[in-house]
């Protein structure tokens, strides 16, 4: 029985794309973004154990190479996720397409829909196809949430079981990509274009860092030339919540001021991106 | 000091205030009623709760006029003719409101307001009836200084109900509290996307299920006071809660309790409301010479008693031993499983009960999970909630809601404290709203956790007014003391925040 790697479901989302929404969060990502703020969805656990001792509730123990969560005796310090020399976590759970086809019943009758998200949900394409017909035919609607990875185009499968996508372009200039999410963003790019051509994207998302004018300006004009009123834009103030302390050091300990943030939005709405908004 | 001498000295009470303080305290005089031993003694336990409704009913609790005969026939006893426009049908309804007695000498039940003044609302220019309205919510907020003072508004859109709204959300009162009859087939999305943006900000309107009321009760009911349904034309003679927790508190264990504590504690209870029932439609003067009752505003059948309850989650978790709320009622399937079998029990020995005087609704009182008052603390949560800072995920809340909300047509409710991105994504709250009613909960209310104006566990307070009797300054509406008793013994505005997914974008 296929199953993945889920870091947590949250049942009412407002934040996941249109109406009330049930969002999953897979883990795993092949990027490392500075300003991740759950890095803890980066890399699987590798069972080094160092979170195991420290935990104050008893709840992760040792089972061979493995280490495993007790759930129920969490406490939800995250004592574990600050530890954690590899950014990732020992409270995942390894679900089959029916165990969170479950969880998605059960909030059915609020939402509109479910959003995938992570980490990077594409990473775990066959169960999403899975997923998404089976939720499909509990009448409700599948948005994907991707930081622009996976290339639709040339696996299609995922995209034809799916509502939509919504990405995330986080930088354009090369090098300045190199250095923010550490992976080329040439096929970020691609996608941008192949979901707005194929009438799937329902909208992208840029983060606004503070003081990064050069920055902020060459990604909010490339996303908003290309996009026009093709989907929504929303444009997120960087905040620092749960960012690596080291890269806290190097992009902000404070959060984008608003002002600053809507001067972008302004921008994009000038170059004809009509649904952009700040978050 | 005498109690009299404390009450006219004391700096936070308005006159006005000081008077209804002493006319209970005059009604406390009197022993006539009279209830059994044992019921003093469970009384005295804390088991029992008469919500100091005060010993001599000289009313009904709660009295719910057909205002729609007051615009039909008009009013001999107060000289008012049927009115001809919408100046003349506020200010009718605004003299009418000064004589309608409750349990808080004032009205708890204001009307359908959009249904009564829609006629006169579309004959004027738009801008001149929004003014009209707008000075009669100032009279209600300023005359009717209670904040159980209640409006219904809904199921199908209208230009009063628009322009209600819109001037709710600019004034930002307390009173009147204000209901939304939802019903899927009748209330468009755009008119109940409207409600959910202004009860965001103002806390109001809450959210009735109106199909369950209309199977309860007809389709003429009202919601008045906190969230209590009753009848047009009627209303609620007495409203006495069983305390849960303290009624646990005598049994060896479950079995024990639902076979011996349970329905001697129900018992008693039923014996309060015949005596009290009987003595306010056979002694008291209201049901012979009220001009409500001579001139059918109300009609006496249409009444019915209201069995409250409230602790059941304390009353649960204490009969199985669970000492940590936050493994308990509402998180832990074996609490919740008994808090069915206890309704269930309180359901089947009330509905077995021959009540006196409640003609139209079989002779039978209906129950009622009443929302707490300011000394019950920490022991009893009202009716059946989840205690308050252990509530689960919202999923989990309405789940266990709506198992308990069909229990209570004489009313029941739940209050949910959302923080500021929701206001940006109405359909979301509105999406929850519609799966939870159509999952059978009754009564859906909540606010942004950053306005002044919130529910506190039924009824709304301003902020602001809870600082100023704070300050030992008085506050005009008399429900204020009771939010700033609820706040300090049971952390009524501490309730869980719905929060936004952090984790998205970034």
């Amino acid at each position: 029985m296929m199953r993945a790697p889920v870091n947590k479901i949250i049942p009412f989302s407002n934040v996941d794309g249109p109406g009330n929404r049930t969002s999953i969060f897979f883990q795993g990502c092949p990027f490392n973004c500075l300003f991740c703020h759950n890095p803890e969805t980066i890399h699987l656990c590798r069972g080094c154990g160092l979170c195991v001792q420290s935990c104050p509730a008893g709840a992760l123990r040792m089972e061979g190479e493995s280490v495993v969560w007790d759930s129920a005796k969490c406490v939800g310090c995250d004592t574990c996720i600050r530890l954690c020399p590899h950014d990732a976590s020992p409270k995942i759970r390894w679900m089959t397409v029916e165990d969170v086809v479950e969880e998605v019943r059960r909030a059915a009758p609020y939402i509109e829909g479910i959003t995938t998200s992570g980490g990077e949900c594409t990473l775990h394409n066959e169960f999403l196809i899975e997923l998404f017909t089976a939720v499909h035919r509990l009448g409700k609607t599948c948005l994907i949430d991707s930081n622009g990875s996976f290339d639709f185009e040339k696996d299609p499968r995922v995209l034809a079981v799916s509502e939509g996508v919504m990405l995330d372009v986080k930088a354009v200039e090369r090098h300045w990509s190199d250095e923010l999410i550490s992976h080329p963003r040439d096929v970020v790019l691609k996608n941008l274009d192949y979901l707005l051509s194929v009438g799937k994207l329902h909208e992208v998302r840029t983060v606004i860092l503070p003081n990064r004018d050069r920055e902020n300006e060459e990604t909010v004009r490339y996303v908003a030339a290309h996009i026009a009123d093709g989907c929504f834009y929303k444009i997120i103030r960087y905040r620092p919540y749960g960012v690596r302390e080291r890269y806290q050091k190097l992009l902000g300990e404070f959060e984008t001021d608003a002002a600053y943030a809507e001067r972008y939005a302004a921008l994009a709405l000038e170059l004809g991106a009509k649904k952009a908004y700040v978050v | 000091m005498s109690e009299a001498l404390r009450i006219i000295q004391d700096p936070t009470l308005t006159y006005k205030q000081e008077l209804l303080a002493l006319a209970r305290l005059g009604e406390s005089t009197d022993d006539s009623l009279r209830y059994s031993d044992e019921y003093y003694e469970a009384k005295k336990k804390g088991a029992l709760c008469d919500l100091n409704e005060g010993v001599m009913p000289y009313r009904p609790r709660y009295i719910c006029p057909d205002y729609e005969l007051l615009f039909k026939n008009g009013c001999k006893f107060l000289d008012l003719e049927p009115p001809k426009d919408l100046l003349e049908a506020v200010n009718a309804l605004e003299i009418f409101y000064c004589h309608v007695p409750s349990i808080t000498s004032f009205p708890v039940y204001l009307g359908d307001l959009d249904k009564l003044l829609e006629p006169f609302v579309v004959k004027e220019d738009r801008a001149f009836a929004k003014k009209v309205l707008g000075l009669f919510l100032r009279n209600i907020d300023r005359v009717q200084t209670d904040s159980f003072v209640h409006a219904d508004i809904g199921p199908e859109d209208s230009v009063t109900a628009r322009l209600l709204l819109e001037l709710t959300e600019e004034m930002q009162l307390a009173v009147p509290n204000l209901t939304l009859r939802y019903d899927p087939e009748k209330t468009s999305d755009d008119f109940a996307l409207a409600c959910v943006r202004c009860m965001l900000r103002t806390a109001k309107p809450s959210f009735a299920n109106h199909r369950m009321f209309v199977k309860e009760w007809g389709e003429r009911y009202a919601i008045a006071s906190c969230y209590n349904g009753l009848s047009i034309a009627g209303g609620g003679y007495t409203l006495p809660r069983l305390r849960l927790y303290e009624c646990s508190l005598g049994a060896k264990d479950v079995d024990d309790f639902l076979t011996r504590e349970l329905p001697r504690h129900i018992d008693l209870q039923l014996e309060y409301m015949d005596k009290r029932v009987k003595f306010i439609v056979e002694q008291s003067s209201f049901f012979k010479t009220n001009f409500l009752v001579t001139e059918g505003f109300v009609k006496q059948e249409n009444f019915t008693g209201m069995f409250g309850v409230v602790g059941l989650a304390e009353c649960c978790n204490h009969l199985l031993g669970i000492t940590d709320k936050k493994k308990g009622f509402g998180m832990n399937r074996e609490a919740t499983a008994l808090g069915l079998r206890i309704m269930d029990a309180i359901d089947a020995r009330v509905k077995a009960h021959e009540a006196p005087y409640c003609e139209a609704y079989g002779h039978r009182y209906r129950l009622h999970a009443q929302v707490g008052i300011d000394t019950d603390g920490m022991d009893d949560s009202p009716g059946t909630r989840i205690p308050i800072g252990v509530e689960p995920t919202m999923l989990e809340q309405l789940e266990v809601n709506e198992k308990f909300h069909p229990y209570f047509p004489t009313g029941t409710g739940d209050i949910f404290k959302f923080e500021e991105t929701w206001l940006k994504t109405p359909e979301a709250v509105l999406a929850i709203i519609k799966g939870s009613l159509q999952n059978g909960l009754r009564y859906f209310s909540g606010y942004l956790e950053n306005n002044d104006v919130v529910r506190v566990t039924g009824y709304l307070v301003k902020k602001s007014e809870i600082e100023k009797l704070r300050a030992k300054k008085q506050s005009l509406n008399n429900v204020t003391v009771f939010g700033m008793g609820a706040q300090d013994g049971g952390h009524a505005l501490d309730r869980r925040v719905q929060h936004h997914d952090e984790s998205a974008g970034q």
